[in-house]
């Protein structure tokens, strides 16, 4: 830094205080809300049972099939400064140059083969959980065909996708000049991830965090999940924990059948529509002593690391794999407010 | 002479210059040390290794060996010598063995880089010097700018030159800047026309070229017909950061376009990034939580957490569908970042300066920093705010287990933020919400004089709002801390205190009413003052009580009063807050005599403003709603009385404290009343018998024995009788 060892004799530039009360600016509601937020309890105590979304019926099928059974690493996102729809191809161009460049950066040979590659950006019509929600959209890197005669989509080499469902906390305190699409999920290499991330960041002054789920989030998720009304289940409910211990963590597995996992939580759910607090815990409850009746073993003094049910599954290291297209919007709505909490 | 003796002195002439030149550059020691697979290094900089003993004579040795190598090549070949081919295989193995198994100094690449391309020695000799120039970790910008330098000169021969190119190729990532070389991109774009040089001029232009180049020099290449694998691949690098300017078509099934440039050094670029990544493999840990993500910064390899300041020319231009050549030639008037070096400059060119890409980048540009300070741009702020909101939150080391290894990463980067706050005399609104959140969490050790720094700088708010967040966790920590960090704590609310004492009576000289959802009116404004200075009065008569009235304690106590005292005059705010009677008493009866000179002193300045802001009811007349409450006056001739009664008049226990004579008598003190006064206050006791001893007459006078302490440099004390002597004892206001 240049020459800070010589502060200025008086704050003259100070005419801040002031400037900041000038009613409220975005700065100020942000603050405003960063307070609420760590003087409350974080999460409310109850929320909405997942719904299947009238807007989500406007979503290409085709791309909402792009979504389900992959595997996505999550991160939050700051709000993307002067991102602008209308320019999708000018960001497919200038993506893929920085692409092929970082990739080149001091190799310099076999050079040929990266410029094989194809961004395409687009949006996701209808993905969102109000009107005002931004819209979704998505970023893929396709390897363009080696054969011309050959006329068909390459290989998807990586896919990523920025959303905001239910955002409104967020979308308050941000001004025009922003995009607010707080949860962003990669599927692809990491090494491209971070390319990609990197240039988002230098281009709108944006910031990527990884999006990690603790084990009271999972909870939750492993409550929510288990209320969605389902036609047929996909795949077992199962649960799985972790004991630190060295060399390796100890896991344990927990797999219920479905039918009996929605039949628990039918038994502790009582106000229709909504999932409390108190729900969850009695839920959750019931699983450790059933568990303990059997195995002897405190699952409460373990941590609970990952939650599979037929709507999605949740690792805490921050992956999700969405199965179930009903309660897509429901999954992500939930996902959101977890990322706008970690960047508010 | 024999030639051993010789060697001799040699050796200890180059030790001597060796250490004056590793003082030069610490900063590669620094960084060198820094690294601890480098063994040779370790063992050279860390002197406390006592294993390496063995190594260290080894080592040492090798490096004497190699200085007078690089010595001898300087001086270039001695003519008359008669081993000289000898002499000169001798040193030119002893360079190679080094580079080859440690690396060269930046200095060392200099020397020899110089000597490869001035032609002092024959064409075979250089070519084996520029083989072995091999870096230990970094090549300094500056070394290549003096090498390109001499191919202008014409001295060093076509393959030399080759050898050179693709050496710079090779050693490319290895260079610590790019900025000087990027301004030669024309010189080396010139020498495309070389036909010898051409692929690997080609490769480092391919290397070298930035948006800005490939828009304003591919207008040229298209001379080039021949189409060339290395000049196809530098017209597409060009292609696609101006893709309207080229219309030649390229083949896209090409795989290779450059030779290998780097096979020479294959292996020695494998070690040097070896050395450069530091050590990698991790020790077992427990696998803890969610928590074990790491900041994406490690793993997204960027060099630093706060961004490269670059100007934001791709945001511009994504507006604009078409680009013309004179678009990129003439960036209609904007001023480029990278040309703003003074303050003179930002103010001519404030009203069009380029804003970085990454707002964070203003962190480490003071420049930018009065920018940031004077805009009223709200996205420039909600930029900042997100940035440094986010990265603190990412970095910080207690917010996510196992962070730890990176702490003094995290110390560095709260240290820049803090020298920005100063240097603004402002805080920033991120780092109170970082506050927010980690306070909680935190232990109260790691980082503690930055945490306790960021404290300070929290902008004035609500203090009612700010306490529950802040100020209850902090008072948790504080009470079952030791007495170092409860001083710690009083001195950054003492800061606290003056820099919101500062805004405010900023304010209210820019403008007297503020429309503020906060805190509406002045009387708000001091209402949250004031509650503070009660909070740290609570906070500092509990603390005395928790450490038995430590005379260490009350000194920082004092400290705080000192500013508090002086609000109303010091700083032009209508408030007097007085300080709990738990600190004055304790003050008054202390055993230290320079806690009662402040204590003097801060009473003294108590009655300067009082009576100032007496006088200035009187002249206003009307009721304002900032007079003072009669309880503020009381309570203040209550503590005076006190202590005149106790130092001056020796009725110490009638009115302020009042202790019943009972109790007095059992305490079996036959002359209680005397014993406070400034001749028998125990805190005074040393300076009383040096008086004695000095005089030796005990019926001088008082005023003598003031003189004395007064001479002593009690000016509390001198301060406060001196006020105070006119008035009786009685004085009321």
């Amino acid at each position: 830094m240049d020459s800070y060892n010589a502060p200025e004799s008086t704050p003259s530039a100070s005419s801040r205080p002031e400037d900041y009360f000038i009613g409220a600016t975005p700065l100020q509601k942000r603050l405003e809300s960063v307070r609420k937020q760590s003087s409350f309890i974080p999460t409310p105590p109850r929320r909405k049972i997942p719904q299947c979304s009238q807007l989500q019926e406007d979503v290409d099928p085709q791309k909402v099939a792009l979504l389900l059974h992959k595997q996505w690493t999550l991160y939050s996102l700051t709000p993307l400064y002067k991102f602008s729809y209308s320019n999708l191809k000018e960001y497919s161009r200038l993506l893929n140059a920085f692409i092929v460049a970082e990739k080149q950066k001091g190799l310099a040979v076999e050079v040929g083969e990266d410029f094989n590659i194809k961004v395409i950006f687009s949006t996701l019509l209808g993905m969102k959980g109000t009107q005002r929600d931004p819209e979704a959209f998505l970023v893929q890197i396709v390897s363009k065909s080696q054969l011309p005669s050959e006329n068909r989509e390459g290989k998807v080499l990586w896919t990523g996708w920025f959303c905001c469902i239910f955002g409104d906390s967020l979308l308050e305190t941000v001004s025009e000049d922003f995009t607010s699409l707080p949860l962003f999920l990669a599927n692809g290499a990491e090494s491209n991830t971070a390319i990609i991330g990197t240039w988002f960041q230098k281009t709108f002054d944006c910031y990527f965090s990884p999006l990690a789920i603790n084990a009271f989030n999972l909870s939750w998720m492993a409550a929510m999940w288990t209320a969605c009304k389902m036609d047929h289940y996909v795949a077992t409910t199962e649960f799985l924990w972790s004991v630190p211990c060295s060399p390796q963590s100890l896991d344990i597995s927990f797999a219920i059948h479905p039918e009996d996992a929605k039949a628990l939580w039918d038994s502790v759910h009582k106000t229709p529509g909504e999932v409390t607090q108190e729900e969850v815990d009695l839920f959750m409850d019931c699983l450790y002593s059933h568990f303990h009746r059997h195995f002897k073993i405190h699952l409460s003094a373990t941590r609970l690391v990952r939650v599979s049910t037929s709507v999605a599954s949740a690792h805490t290291d921050g992956k999700i794999k969405i199965l179930c297209h009903k309660y897509l919007i429901g999954v992500l709505a939930y996902l959101t407010e977890l990322a706008i909490f970690q960047i508010e | 002479m024999s030639p051993q003796k010789r060697f001799k002195n040699v050796q200890a002439q180059n030790r001597t210059s060796q250490g004056s030149s590793s003082f030069q550059t610490t900063l590669s020691a620094w960084k060198v040390k820094q690294d601890p697979s480098n063994s040779k290094n370790i063992s050279k900089h860390g002197q406390n290794n006592p294993v390496g003993d063995y190594e260290h004579a080894d080592d040492q040795a090798e490096e004497d060996a190699l200085q007078m190598a690089v010595g001898y090549f300087e001086k270039g070949p001695i003519k008359a010598s008669q081993n000289k081919d000898k002499t000169l295989e001798k040193h030119l193995k002893t360079v190679e063995n080094v580079a080859w198994k440690n690396g060269l100094a930046s200095e060392e690449i200099d020397i020899l880089l110089n000597i490869a391309l001035s032609g002092k020695f024959g064409n075979a000799v250089n070519t084996r010097i520029l083989k072995c120039i091999i870096p230990a970790t970094v090549i300094s910008e500056d070394s290549v700018v003096k090498a390109v330098s001499w191919l202008c000169v014409g001295k060093c021969s076509g393959s030399t030159k080759v050898l050179f190119y693709r050496w710079l190729v090779a050693m490319f990532d290895f260079i610590d800047r790019k900025e000087q070389i990027n301004l030669l991109y024309g010189f080396f774009f010139a020498s495309l026309q070389d036909d010898a040089l051409c692929p690997y001029v080609c490769h480092l232009l391919y290397l070298l070229t930035k948006k800005e180049n490939g828009e304003i020099e591919n207008g040229k290449l298209i001379l080039f017909q021949g189409m060339q694998p290395h000049l196809q691949a530098l017209l597409s690098l060009y292609k696609f950061f101006a893709p309207a300017l080229i219309s030649v078509s390229l083949p896209v099934r090409k795989k290779i376009y450059f030779k290998n440039s780097e096979n020479l050094w294959k292996t020695a670029l494998l070690a040097v990034k070896q050395r450069n990544r530091g050590p990698s493999p991790e020790p077992l840990k427990l696998m803890l939580g969610p928590a074990n993500v790491r900041p994406l910064k490690r793993k997204w390899n960027s060099l630093s957490v706060i961004p490269v300041l670059n100007s934001s020319s791709y945001t511009k231009e994504c507006g604009k569908k078409e680009m013309s050549l004179s678009d990129c030639l003439n960036r209609s008037g904007s001023f480029p970042l990278e040309q703003l070096q003074s303050f003179p400059q930002l103010l001519q060119n404030i009203h069009c300066l380029e804003l970085p890409s990454q707002m964070g980048s203003v962190l480490n540009n003071s420049l930018l920093l009065h920018y940031i300070n004077c805009v009223r741009d709200e996205p420039v702020l909600l930029r900042f705010y997100y940035w440094l909101s986010q990265t603190l939150q990412e970095e910080c080391i207690w917010y996510k287990v196992n962070n730890y290894e990176h702490g003094k990463e995290f110390t560095n980067f709260l240290d820049t933020i803090i020298r920005a706050e100063c240097f603004l005399q402002e805080g920033f609104y991120s780092c109170e919400a970082f506050l927010y959140k980690s306070l909680p969490l935190w232990d109260g050790l790691c980082c503690r004089s930055q945490f306790l720094q960021l404290v300070s700088w929290i902008p004035f708010s609500s203090f009612s709002e700010v306490k529950p967040l802040l100020f209850d966790h902090l008072a948790q920590l504080f009470f079952t801390s030791t007495i170092y960090f409860k001083c710690s704590v009083l001195q950054s609310l003492k800061e606290l205190l003056q820099n919101w004492l500062l805004w405010l009576s900023m304010d209210i000289h820019m403008k007297p009413v503020t429309n503020s959802p906060l805190e509406t009116t002045l009387g708000g404004s001091m209402n949250s003052v004031s509650k503070l200075i009660h909070y740290v009065g609570w906070l500092s008569t509990t603390a005395m009580r928790l450490e038995s009235n430590s005379t260490f304690l009350l000194h920082f106590i004092l400290d705080f009063y000192e500013k508090v005292c002086d609000i109303y005059i010091n700083y032009n705010l209508p408030l007097v807050v007085l300080f709990p009677p738990g600190i004055f008493y304790s003050a008054l009866l202390s055993l230290d005599t320079s806690i009662l000179n402040q204590l003097c002193f801060i009473m003294h300045r108590y009655r300067k403003n009082l009576t100032a802001a007496k006088k200035n009811e009187l002249v206003q007349k009307t009721k304002s709603e900032f007079n003072f409450s009669s309880k503020t006056y009381q309570e203040f001739n209550h503590y005076l009385t006190s202590m005149v009664g106790c130092l001056w008049t020796s009725k110490p226990f009638g009115k302020g404290i009042y202790v019943d004579p009972e109790i007095l008598e059992k305490t079996g003190v036959a002359e209680y009343k005397n014993s406070l006064n400034v001749v028998h206050h125990p805190s005074f006791l040393s300076y009383a018998v040096s008086f004695l001893e000095r005089g030796g007459n005990r019926e001088k006078k008082w005023s003598w024995y003031l003189d004395y302490l007064f001479s002593q440099g009690l000016q509390g004390l001198k301060l406060f009788i001196r006020s105070t002597e006119g008035i009786n004892c009685n004085n009321q206001y």
